[in-house]
């Protein structure tokens, strides 16, 4: 972290000095009040990428969920259900499938007689959310089915039904091998948000698009603009790991 | 003998097209104590498994208690609170600590509030002689520990009948006396149990009943004086000469 720190610190010093042609830092110098204002204005875009990368994971988690618990089923239609479901949400591309939510299911809705207007912002939330939920269903069942086949058994011969099961016996211990690669599931996320942009979402792509129409400097502005996707992501790896060892501390008693 | 506990009336079973269990019938009456022994392989788990519908039966008819078991899951639900069941890896619940293992089930299954979940937790760990390891997880026992933390657990559903899976056969030697222990204590008070062992000095003491499984069939079933002494079959005779011989 302390690094990153200094390389972007480092890399604005460097643009405080550059009288280059070629180099535009200035235009993301904090230093200078156009500079400063430039870059407020890109950060700003913060709060609507962390919002919906937020609502659309959870929603997947929730989702993915759902999705995955047929899979395990004894009953061939119901692991069908799951198959389908996985399969065709994870073909879908997600620019293709946020033109279709954001264009198309009003149209749907209209259809079937109601008016549910999608804005960018929930249209951004909704694609999110169902294309990453085929990827957690997938880590839900790879997770659950890790889970010794004794332990469910054991739960059932104590009377315990098959919700009470995965609630107090299978989901807990399936939960430290879940969390990891849900993590990379949510830093997914946060990165393909940044597809929200083309349907008008201001979030922090969007912002840099703008800025980079008005002051031609390209370079600079994505720099920053990836620089932001990194602190975000860096701040996401640490809490899983804090989360992590907090649950290796549970474990141990 | 009281009223049968346990009926099973020609039941079948195939594992895709291995026939697992052929025309098994079987009788455990109320307080009965049935050990069944066999080669592995000859179906002895299944027919346990099947009491308590871990596994389904294809054809035939198994009652608990006069109940027939019709694969539904609300009988299965049912039938299973009635049935204790101790397998041979123990399975409790890692994630839980030793009390927690006991209490699950009365609390959530049977809607016990904590506290007498808990007080009937300690009695029970009392009875199979680990009153001091309630708090600790099950991977901090010995491997005979967690069998009698297993035992306690069925225990605390209140179960009218005990089934045992190899319950001795993932023990070290030094340990499997301890568990011996407690299951003949159990025999003792009255329990219904039905044990698939190779344990044949635990057989001798507490069966009722012995039967003799091979390849899907009871070849062999009777008093543990007849069925030690003079077994009928050959392939009984050569399967305790083979156990015994040590």
């Amino acid at each position: 972290m302390n690094k990153i720190i200094l390389f972007l610190s480092l890399f604005l010093l460097a643009s405080g000095c550059s009288s280059s042609q070629i180099w535009g830092w200035y235009v993301i110098d904090p230093t200078t009040p156009t500079g400063w204002t430039n870059v407020k204005f890109l950060i700003s875009g913060m709060g609507a990428t962390i919002q919906i990368s937020l609502i659309a994971a959870v929603l997947s988690i929730a989702i993915g969920l759902l999705v995955a618990l047929p899979s395990l089923s004894e009953k061939r239609a119901w692991r069908l259900v799951n198959r389908i479901y996985v399969e065709l949400i994870r073909s879908i591309p997600l620019l293709p499938m946020l033109f279709w939510v954001f264009y198309g299911l009003p149209i749907v809705f209209q259809s079937m007689g109601m008016n549910v207007p999608i804005d960018p912002f929930w249209g951004a939330i909704i694609t999110l959310a169902l294309s990453d939920s085929a990827f957690t269903a997938e880590i839900y069942r790879a997770g659950i089915q890790s889970i010794a086949k004794g332990q469910s058994e054991a739960a059932q011969t104590i009377g315990l039904n098959y919700f009470q099961t995965m609630r107090y016996v299978i989901l807990p211990q399936a939960i430290r091998r879940i969390l990891p690669p849900l993590a990379n599931q949510f830093i997914y996320i946060v990165k393909m948000s940044a597809f929200a942009s083309v349907i008008g979402m201001q979030e922090l792509t969007r912002r840099a698009n703008e800025l980079v129409v008005t002051e031609y400097r390209p370079l600079e502005i994505y720099t920053l603009l990836i620089l932001e996707y990194l602190v975000l992501v860096l701040i996401i790896s640490a809490g899983v790991r804090w989360l992590e060892r907090r649950m290796g501390a549970d474990e141990r008693g | 003998m009281q009223d049968a506990a346990i009926e099973l009336v020609n039941v079948n079973k195939w594992f895709g097209t291995f026939h697992v269990l052929k025309d098994i019938n079987l009788t455990v009456g109320s307080g009965e104590k049935v050990v069944i022994c066999g080669p592995s392989g000859s179906g002895k788990s299944t027919v346990v498994r099947c009491i308590n519908q871990l596994e389904k039966h294809q054809n035939g008819t198994i009652r608990v208690d006069g109940v027939e078991l019709t694969g539904d899951a609300k009988t299965a639900a049912t039938i299973r609170s009635e049935i204790g069941m101790v397998f041979q890896q123990f399975n409790l619940f890692p994630h839980l600590t030793v009390l927690e293992n006991l209490t699950l089930g009365p609390i959530k299954a049977r809607g016990l509030n904590r506290k007498v979940a808990e007080e009937k937790a300690r009695h029970y760990l009392e009875r199979v002689h680990i009153p001091d390891q309630a708090d600790k997880r099950p991977t901090q026992l010995s491997g005979g520990q967690q069998q009698r933390v297993a035992i306690a657990r069925s225990l605390c559903m209140e179960p009218r009948v005990l089934l045992f899976d190899e319950p001795t056969s993932a023990l070290d030697p030094e340990m499997i006396s301890e568990v011996l222990d407690v299951m003949v204590e159990l025999a003792e008070e009255g329990m219904t149990m039905v044990v698939v062992t190779h344990e044949m000095g635990f057989a001798r003491k507490v069966a009722d009943n012995m039967v003799f499984m091979d390849a899907g069939e009871i070849v062999e079933q009777g008093k543990p004086e007849h069925f030690f002494t003079n077994p009928k079959s050959e392939r009984c005779q050569k399967f305790l000469s083979q156990i015994l011989q040590h």
